[in-house]
């Protein structure tokens, strides 16, 4: 079984995350990690891998040079192998030219069983990409999974809806993504640190995948920003302390004056 | 003058249209003339194509879900891609939930056009507004390939009760084999709480690891108020409430007229849940929440004290 799991590498919600001055995000200024949300794909990948006989898994991320910390996390967790795909004209690609280099690196490692994301970046947080990676390699998604389970190529997972929570079937060569109620990451042990320097990491380009650099980037996209605008910080509110009562009271009359009660 | 068609995939549950399909109607004014896409059983059309006339929709294509039920998102991509294409659709409106999103990513593939998600704004053109960054920067975006594909946020605008010609006619999707690889195999709806869903509430109130596990003074205070209940990361990890119930980054994004946050300190992955609502209330003992940086208005208190107290003196005035 051929695992590929999708890792990207995103500016650090915690840092001061801003625009460039094209709109784009600035991704080299600001500190950056593999995605938290992951890390559960990778948990699941080698979950996967553990449970049956021949299985690899390969790292996917396409990012900038620096986006090989994502690849290296995740070949510390345990994974077996990394595919880096990195190309200048890559910068400021939207989500449909991300989805197109991510299926083009998919075909050209051999193809896979089962491609593993995430929920949704941390970073952009549009969750269409696992979509978008089914769409284009005529997969069927069982996506935004809390439970995983699978018995050979047969996957069931559990899907938890607005409305509804659904159990999903499908047959492998799948995408699954995976939400953080799946199950706890593993952390990287030490020995997992050492024998991750050990292990191959494929550097591609563009032209590696045969994808033609008009068709991804800033210039390509199919959306575009027309302004972005730092948010005026909130102008500071009442804040009250509760004495005897007094908090209560003056929610109550806070909600009084707005109409709510 | 003929007005393009804008689409609109209604949300609907057994039928019952929800909240946000009437938000997407009036946006689809803005734009062209609402079509309303309502995939649904026979003996649920007439009702919803009432309420979606009543609510604006100039045409209602109804589409029976014998060949789309039983399938997880990629048969609805289809759907709408054929009505697109037939329609000449000006753009396609879904509501911005975990299902819609995907089935407009699918969509944009098929239709070969850009996707803008997490609208929490629309305005002719059409030019998006969207909250990024946890709600501290505000995009303005639009779709410049093919048909403008946008995901809309509950609440982005209010129902509009403006009857449209309500014209219905009936479509027969081509379903791929290919699009039927995914199977739903079982479906449980959730449990009525007799609260408005969370996504859909014009007042949400949260608990979270300042609760203490006891999420009754928050639920009471709901209820006085006819609001949902949340709660943050913190509360859903210890096991008090359901991860159904999770605001903030892994949970759900709500952008309500009020939210009242008691017992959350205010980590950056709640506020990106619930940044963008109208108004803000942060009760919480600890004055250094960072919440409290937020608030319209700032309790700081004991929660267990606070709430009853307010939901006392609420219930009282409502006599």
């Amino acid at each position: 079984m051929k695992i590929v799991v999708c890792v990207k590498h995103v500016t650090d919600a915690t840092a001061d995350q801003k625009f460039e001055a094209d709109n784009t995000v600035d991704r080299v200024n600001v500190d950056g990690l593999l995605s938290e949300l992951d890390e559960y794909a990778v948990e699941q990948s080698l979950q996967l891998k553990e449970k049956n006989e021949d299985a690899e898994v390969v790292a996917l991320c396409v990012g900038p040079e620096k986006a090989a910390d994502a690849v290296r996390k995740a070949l510390q967790m345990g994974a077996d192998s990394g595919v880096h795909v990195s190309d200048e004209a890559i910068a400021g690609s939207d989500a449909i030219a991300t989805a197109k280099v991510l299926a083009a690196a998919v075909n050209k490692i051999g193809g896979a069983d089962v491609v593993v994301t995430g929920m949704a970046s941390t970073d952009g947080a549009m969750s269409v990409v696992p979509a978008m990676l089914a769409e284009l390699l005529d997969l069927p998604q069982v996506t935004f999974a809390s439970v995983v389970e699978s018995q050979g190529a047969e996957f069931r997972i559990k899907r938890d809806g607005d409305v509804a929570t659904e159990i999903i079937g499908a047959t492998a060569p799948l995408v699954l993504s995976v939400t953080d109620q799946s199950g706890e990451a593993r952390y990287p042990s030490f020995k997992g640190i050492m024998a991750a320097k050990k292990k191959p990491v494929e550097n591609w380009s563009l032209s590696d995948l045969g994808v033609d650099a008009s068709e991804v980037g800033l210039g390509a996209a199919w959306t575009a920003v027309v302004e972005t605008t730092a948010r005026p910080a909130r102008t500071a509110g009442e804040i009250v302390t509760d004495e005897g009562g007094s908090g209560a009271q003056a929610l109550v009359n806070f909600l009084a004056g707005k109409k709510f009660i | 003058m003929h007005m393009t068609e804008i689409l609109v995939l209604v949300d609907h549950v057994d039928g019952a249209v929800r909240k946000p399909a009437f938000e997407l109607l009036a946006i689809a004014k803005r734009l062209g003339s609402p079509s309303a896409v309502f995939i649904g059983t026979a003996d649920q059309v007439g009702a919803a194509t009432e309420s979606l006339t009543k609510f604006g929709a100039d045409k209602v294509y109804v589409v029976d879900d014998a060949a789309v039920k039983g399938y997880l998102v990629a048969p609805k991509a289809e759907v709408l891609a054929q009505l697109a294409q037939k329609a000449g659709a000006g753009a396609v409106l879904i509501t911005s939930s975990a299902e819609g999103k995907e089935v407009a990513g699918r969509l944009a593939i098929k239709l070969q056009s850009g996707v803008i998600t997490d609208a929490v704004d629309v305005q002719a053109g059409p030019v998006t507004t969207q909250s990024v960054f946890a709600g501290n920067y505000t995009v303005q975006a639009k779709v410049t390939k093919g048909t403008p594909i946008i995901t809309v946020k509950p609440n982005a605008a209010a129902p509009e009760e403006t009857a449209g010609a309500g014209a219905r006619e009936d479509f027969v999707p081509t379903i791929s084999d290919s699009a039927r690889k995914a199977r739903i195999v079982a479906s449980q709806p959730r449990v009525a709480s007799g609260r408005p869903e969370l996504t859909e509430a014009a007042i949400v109130v949260s608990g979270g690891r300042g609760t203490g596990g006891n999420f009754e003074p928050v639920e009471k205070f709901a209820d006085s108020l006819g609001a949902a209940v949340g709660a943050s990361r913190a509360a859903v990890d210890s096991g008090w409430v359901p991860h159904a119930y999770q605001v903030g980054q892994t949970g759900k994004t709500v952008s309500p007229q009020l939210y009242v946050a008691a017992g959350i300190s205010g980590a950056i992955q709640h506020r990106a849940g619930m940044q963008t609502s109208k108004t803000i209330v942060a009760v919480n003992k600890d004055e250094e929440a960072p919440l409290f940086e937020l608030v319209d208005l700032g309790i700081v208190g004991d929660l267990h004290a606070v709430l009853p107290a307010a939901t006392e003196a609420i219930v009282a005035r409502k006599g």
